[in-house]
């Protein structure tokens, strides 16, 4: 067996990434992937016969263009837009949609309240002009406090481009802003619980806990951040599931000369006299490797990769206290026609189809989501949960066998240790009020079941290798965020081990099928092996 | 609020003048007699009996609770097995002092520590990795100490284990008052002495049946401040007093080395890692020390002829002093090179001595430097030396 420049662990789209650029760049890459399929967290498998599931994780739009252009994904992978980014249907009956259009949202809003109507362009149109700071940083490498260098000090300078177009007072909006609880800010612009609701629904999406939580502000323009449409959401599918798209990254990367192996699971990272030297592979194999880059979570890759016996004690002290706190139970439906929602009753087929190819959020209000996390935080499944669901097989009629519909739901919110009983025994009783939930908007949803399939937080870490179930590899807070992300001091892709890398979505900027992380880490490996 | 140990019924009823103090939560007898030199006396011409139950002190159990231990500790315990104990202290990433105690092999996959500070999370902070449970027992066993040449004979009137075995650091399930405890050859005197970690339920009976003893091995009961001239004396370092908890500093300028301790003895930088190890190392490649910490022992005839200035005789501290003295190269007070951190005229010795911390230059036995003494409300340089620490060392502590 050869000797890489660099072995990656962990084919997720993040390690695929890094992958491809060090390839691209002449380096000979090594990608090792314990499953038997890349992509990690963003898969698609066939969990029912016949059906295409993105298992995982959904939602294509955040993919970074840089990413997109630079490995050609246009030309490979097929990405299908909705033109309706979430579709909320509402306990009485009546429903909102969000549409890509502003006027036509506009007009949406105002069955709602006038008010909130008036005041919904002038709210995006901030939100916007905030979150492009957000994505701005998002390519950067955080600086590592407190020794911060000039060419951090160059970074800091480019933030401050887009910064400064947003002029003195709206910086000072965007300091007092992002530590708030989204929902503070959602009450200042808005009246209605369904708008309110319909877009606060994603400041709590991928965290832990609800909107009233301070910084979810900030996880609200994050997803604004990345959403690549100007909304708080990305609404679409990529042809194939999200496994399509992974599967494109790796040909990509492959093209670029790196070599995957699947079925190729790592024990530990050597290392000797602080230097990364390769790995060693459960079956024993040792590769030997100038550079080490994990994919992997930050708490797998310094907990069980190296040996947590010979690393110092504040940075155990920092890796124990990274928040992973998964809260989010997947669960796929193979049906056997699409649902009927009461509030499309009146609707025509074509339109009820259409709003229901985006994303549906069951998310009333934001007091509705902030309940449901009060029975989370206590260590109960929400009894009234608050769900994120997608039926793909609408915009990808592949997705399913004709005539059938696939729906794949995140169900919010379910703590990763139940305070009574374990998931194993749990899960199904979780997945039945989730179901009853969605049977008070839907009420065939059950006639229509044929087949369901349930991943519980500990199935997530068990199977895609989420520790705790989070899909984030750490939860995305504030103080999990840019230079804090994973820690303190390894925020710049690098650890304190010579030659080992991080790429993944435990550092800057963090979760979501972006490739930024990737994108981010073989930008700075590259910087160094150049040194 | 300050609270009893469970000796309390007993020590107030022994406490002349009810001095306590607080230590860790706990009252602690500051002494027992009006005078405490009485004190000092018997630990170091009978015995003297302590309370240190305020000690902490975690079980840690599992095949890899040695392991842990070495991890966390810069003393190489691989020599260690059942029936072993050692005095160490221990690092942060640093290199710099965290805390000190003792660390005690009971038996197979079984060790306790005994710290200075709780240590609970510490001890779990680094375990990660390890096959250890890990149990904070600070208030399920007390402790007793005593200490001094007639500690031994008392002690076998009231256990089963043959002491003349028991060596120094080593330690030793014993049945005392037919109360199960575990004894230790050690303790914070520098004299012959055990510590004897006995269940709270048991504290009463151990100690009356100790005190029935007292007239006949000239034992009494003591407190901090015969601890602290005895500890002095034994070259003995002291938490808040020669070192203060890396955990514990606002400023870096405060935190202390183990090499800086005077404990660099104890580091076994060429072995496997601890915490601190790494920085240890450079420390001492490089030779970045600041300090060295060291025993000294002033002129008294200068302290004698400065007080004749004020035509008064001579007056010597009676009893121990822990704040931070300067200490000059030069008489004339214009450079100040270090501190000393405690000090006390020895009875027993004779002598003035001082802890002090100076820079690695004047670390030489016999070398020279002045120390500030205040009389009538001035001050004074006091010709001081480097001698051998531990300045009172008797064969008896290991025989």
């Amino acid at each position: 067996m050869g000797n890489y420049d660099a072995i990656i662990i962990g084919a997720g789209h993040n390690g695929l990434v890094t992958a491809g650029y060090l390839a691209r760049a002449g380096r000979k890459v090594l990608v090792l992937e314990r499953r038997g399929l890349v992509g990690g967290a963003a898969v698609t498998e066939e969990i029912f016969p016949g059906f295409k599931v993105s298992s995982v994780a959904d939602g294509v739009g955040y993919l970074s263009p840089t990413v997109r252009r630079d490995f050609k994904l246009d030309s490979h992978v097929e990405t299908i837009d909705s033109d309706m980014i979430a579709f909320c249907p509402q306990p009485d009956g009546s429903q909102l949609t969000i549409h890509r259009e502003t006027a036509k949202t506009v007009q949406e809003i105002a069955r709602f309240s006038k008010a909130d109507a008036d005041a919904y362009p002038e709210f995006i149109e901030l939100m916007q002009a905030l979150a492009g700071v957000v994505g701005a940083l998002g390519h950067m490498t955080p600086m590592d406090l407190p020794e911060v260098t000039f060419g951090d000090l160059r970074g800091a300078v480019r933030v401050l481009g887009p910064g400064r177009k947003l002029g003195r007072k709206r910086i000072s909006e965007l300091l007092r802003i992002l530590p708030m609880p989204a929902a503070d800010i959602l009450n200042e612009y808005f009246e209605s619980g369904a708008v309110k609701g319909a877009i606060g629904a994603n400041s709590s999406l991928g965290v832990s806990f609800g909107p009233q939580e301070s910084g979810t502000a900030y996880t609200m323009l994050n997803s604004w951040a990345l959403s690549g449409n100007g909304l708080f959401r990305s609404a679409g599918v990529v042809k194939g599931g999200m496994g399509a798209l992974c599967d494109a990254i790796a040909s990509a990367a492959r093209g670029f000369g790196a070599e995957i192996r699947t079925d190729a699971a790592v024990a530990s990272i050597s290392v000797e006299d602080g230097r990364a030297m390769g790995v060693i592979l459960e079956s024993g194999e040792e590769l030997i490797a100038n550079t080490v880059v994990s994919n992997a979570d930050p708490r797998t890759t310094f907990m069980r990769l190296l040996d947590p016996r010979t690393l110092g004690t504040k940075l155990l002290q920092h890796v124990a206290n990274i928040k992973y706190q998964g809260s989010g139970l997947r669960i796929h439906l193979a049906l056997s026609a699409l649902p009927q929602f009461t509030s499309l009753s009146t609707a025509s087929g074509d339109d009820a189809s259409a709003r229901l190819g985006a994303p549906i959020q069951i998310a009333p209000s934001l007091d509705y989501i902030e309940r449901a996390y009060d029975c989370s935080k206590f260590g109960r499944f929400s009894d009234s949960p608050f769900l994120d669901i997608s039926i793909p097989s609408i915009l990808d009629p592949s997705a399913a066998p004709a005539g059938q519909h696939l729906m794949s739901i995140t169900a919010k919110y379910g703590p990763y240790e139940l305070r009574e009983g374990n998931w194993d025994t749990q899960k199904k009783a979780f997945a039945d009020v989730v179901l009853n939930t969605l049977a008070e908007y839907a009420p065939d949803i059950r006639n229509l079941i044929q087949q369901r399939h349930v991943l519980s937080m500990p199935d997530l870490e068990s199977i895609y290798g989420l520790p705790e179930g989070n899909p984030n590899h750490g939860e995305m807070i504030l103080n999990q965020f840019f230079h804090m992300r994973p820690i303190p001091g390894h925020a710049r892709y690098r650890t304190h081990i010579d030659g080992l890398y991080l790429c993944g979505a435990g550092c800057h900027p963090g979760g979501g099928v972006t490739g930024v992380p990737g994108h981010n880490a073989a930008r700075e490996i590259l910087k160094d092996s150049k040194q | 609020m300050t609270r009893p140990t469970p000796f309390h019924s007993r020590t107030s009823a022994l406490n002349e003048g009810q001095r306590w103090e607080d230590w860790e939560g706990f009252l602690a007898a500051t002494m027992y007699s009006l005078d405490p030199l009485v004190e000092y006396n018997a630990v170091r011409l009978g015995c003297g009996i302590f309370d240190v139950s305020p000690l902490h002190k975690y079980e840690v159990r599992g095949p890899d609770a040695q392991a842990l231990l070495q991890r966390m500790v810069v003393r190489n315990l691989a020599p260690s097995r059942p029936g072993r104990g050692f005095y160490t202290v221990w690092c942060d990433d640093n290199g710099k002092v965290v805390d000190d105690g003792g660390v005690f092999h009971i038996a197979e996959n079984h060790l306790r520590l005994t710290s200075t500070l709780p240590s609970l999370e510490w001890l779990i902070d680094n375990s990660s990795g390890f096959d250890v449970t890990i149990e904070d027992v600070s208030e399920e066993l007390v402790g007793i100490a005593i200490q001094g040449p007639t500690s031994r004979d008392l002690l076998r009137k009231l256990t089963n284990v043959d002491l003349s075995a028991l060596k120094f650091w080593h330690c030793t399930d014993a049945d005392v008052c037919d109360r199960p405890t575990l004894i230790s050859r050690s303790g914070y005197t520098g004299d012959l002495g055990f510590e004897i970690f006995v269940r709270p339920e048991d504290a009463e009976k151990i100690w009356d049946s100790a005190m029935a003893l007292a007239p006949d091995y000239q034992m009494r009961p003591c407190g901090l401040v015969a601890l602290d001239m005895t500890r002095i004396e034994a070259g003995l370092l002291q938490i808040d007093t020669e070192f203060i908890s890396a955990k514990q500093t606002l400023f870096e300028v405060q935190t202390i080395s183990p090499l800086e301790l005077g404990v660099g003895w104890m580091c076994k930088l060429d072995g496997d890692y601890f915490v601190g190890r790494d920085a240890l190392r450079e420390e001492k490649a490089n030779g970045t020390s600041r300090w060295k910490t060291v025993g000294v022992e002033l002129d008294v005839t200068y302290i004698e002829k400065y007080f004749s200035e004020f035509a008064m005789p001579l007056h010597l501290p009676e009893r121990s002093w822990n704040e931070a003295v300067p200490i000059y190269a030069d008489e004339a007070q214009e450079h100040l090179i270090g501190r000393g951190t405690s000090g006390m005229w020895s009875p027993l010795l004779k002598k003035y001595i001082v802890i002090a911390r100076i820079p690695p230059q004047y670390e030489k036995l016999g070398s020279r430097f002045f120390i500030e003494e205040v009389i009538e409300a001035k001050t004074f340089s006091i010709p001081a030396t480097v001698v051998k620490m531990p300045f009172f060392d008797p064969p008896r502590k290991k025989a």
